[in-house]
């Protein structure tokens, strides 16, 4: 029984973080939606609910009492598991995102606050955090490549095989724009690299400026997003892997979309510009206020550039993407290194 | 390289905050020109007779064969149109009966809201022409969001 209480405190805990993420993953559709008509002049969506804030859950409907369409020759057992291995690998770094410093629990639960980490701001704090993110977030472009396969298309298959090959030389850029980072800070706990950026001119995109371009761009052509989203190129390839996925099951690929753009800000929130802290206000409207900022600012290159051809992307990544990010590694380690030499302390 | 990317992004960031052109019709009405070609009518007289002398001109003059007239005579010889019928089904708007009625008996007026179930309801005769259009499809005006 001593051990149960927060057994199930951890699952509650759980529970809240991936119920918040969801709702804000539907929320940000709209916003998207919002913004996007906004910027071309229009309205938006406003018939659903005040301001439209119904329609994300209008949508969900929608897509649930669609009818489901499975093309006859897919592969059926990988065709249903594609949309689900691409959901639960964009929910699952946010157990090791820290939205906030503690929970203000020690009163309430006592030691066993301290035993079983409850009162951190984190669900799990391991200290591989960011090497944990990079290997599931890579694992869900199996989640796309499979679909892409599955569904015994040509588009499909087109939009599969893009991301496959954009995933693997964009992974590159983003996980070498990260390596300074991790030089500087020592650790590969996020929580660490938080309590690293204690003041604002500590955070890490003033530290490390080039490595945060670099994290920007590699993380828009990850998460496929414009002006990266070559995988679904409607003038090319209809609508990319997702192509032949209707109802729900196309709705999963569309939460995970979603789910990998709030989590691709989270993550730029915490390695560059010192996670929750903040003055005055609460961690986590800090935490949230950034997050946001970033899921903005990804929005708004929506809707101003145009998708760049798929060789370009290509071209980009391996040309300009990968010897920067070589070079910011090397620049890095040798600045640290004269500076370790003389002042005897890290950068 | 960078420069254009970040004009791009001010040029968008700018309308952001620019006025909306959407208009939410039917909750919000356009603002008509005065000489919008819409549904026609027929004028009348300060005394109240027709002011149609039954030419046949615009009936002539109309390229979509809709207008079609039968003639009368009063007493004292002045002509009129005994029946005067429309076919809004084949009209197509451009005006010409007006511009060559020599008694500016037929004019046009702003309403655009004329659809209906049947090809038949959309004949009009001399009766409906000589109503002023009746405005239709009024919504409770809400605030646009």
């Amino acid at each position: 029984m001593d051990a149960a209480i927060p057994m199930i405190l951890v699952v509650v805990k759980v529970l809240l973080v991936l119920g918040a993420v969801l709702t804000l993953v539907a929320y940000i559709t709209l916003l998207e939606r919002k913004l996007l008509g906004w910027i071309q002049v229009r309205l938006g969506p406003n018939r659903v609910g005040p301001w439209g804030l119904l329609q994300p859950l209008a949508d969900g409907i929608k897509l649930l009492t669609k009818e489901e369409i499975t093309v006859t020759k897919a592969n059926r057992v990988v065709y249903i598991l594609a949309p689900m291995i691409v959901v639960v690998c964009a929910l699952i770094p946010f157990g090791v995102i820290p939205f906030a410093k503690g929970l203000g629990l020690e009163r309430l639960l006592g030691g066993a606050a301290e035993r079983f980490d409850l009162n951190t701001g984190v669900i799990a704090d391991i200290n591989v955090g960011i090497l944990f993110i990079f290997a599931i977030s890579s694992l869900g472009a199996y989640g796309v490549i499979l679909g892409g396969w599955a569904s015994n298309s040509k588009y499909s298959l087109l939009g599969g095989i893009r991301t496959g090959a954009q995933m693997i030389s964009y992974e590159l850029g983003l996980s070498l724009a990260v390596v300074g980072v991790l030089m500087i800070a020592g650790t590969l706990s996020l929580v660490e690299i938080v309590g690293e950026q204690s003041s604002v001119l500590r955070w890490f995109v003033f530290r490390q400026p080039v490595g945060f371009l670099l994290f920007l761009i590699a993380g828009a052509a990850e998460i496929c997003r414009t002006p990266f989203d070559v995988i679904e190129c409607e003038n090319e390839l209809v609508a990319g892997y997702q192509t032949e996925y209707s109802s729900m099951k196309f709705g999963l690929f569309y939460l995970g979309e979603y789910a990998h753009l709030l989590f691709l800000s989270a993550l730029i929130t915490t390695l560059f510009f010192g996670g929750w802290q903040g003055p005055i206000f609460p961690p986590i409207v800090w935490f949230m206020g950034k997050t946001f900022f970033f899921v903005f600012f990804f929005i708004w290159v929506r809707a101003t550039y145009p998708r760049l051809r798929y060789d370009r992307v290509m071209a980009f990544g391996w040309k300009v993407l990968l010897p920067v990010g070589l070079i910011n590694v090397m620049m890095t380690a040798f600045i640290y290194t004269v500076w370790l030499q003389f002042t005897g302390r890290g950068l | 390289m960078i420069i254009p990317l970040l004009q791009g992004l001010k040029v968008t960031l700018k309308y952001l905050f620019a006025k909306k052109v959407t208009l939410q019709y039917p909750d919000e009405k356009p603002q008509l020109a005065r000489r919008w070609r819409g549904r026609h009518v027929l004028k009348t007289h300060a005394s109240g007779k027709i002011k149609c002398v039954a030419c046949m001109l615009c009936a002539t003059a109309c390229p979509a064969e809709c207008i079609s007239i039968v003639a009368a005579a009063e007493p004292d010889n002045r002509k009129y149109p005994e029946s005067y019928v429309l076919d809004m089904g084949r009209c197509i708007w451009c005006g010409h009966c007006v511009e060559v009625c020599p008694k500016e008996a037929i004019e046009m007026a702003t309403a655009y809201e004329l659809a209906e179930y049947t090809r038949e309801d959309l004949i009009y005769d001399k009766e409906a022409l000589l109503q002023s259009p009746q405005e239709r499809y009024v919504v409770e005006k809400r605030k646009a969001g």
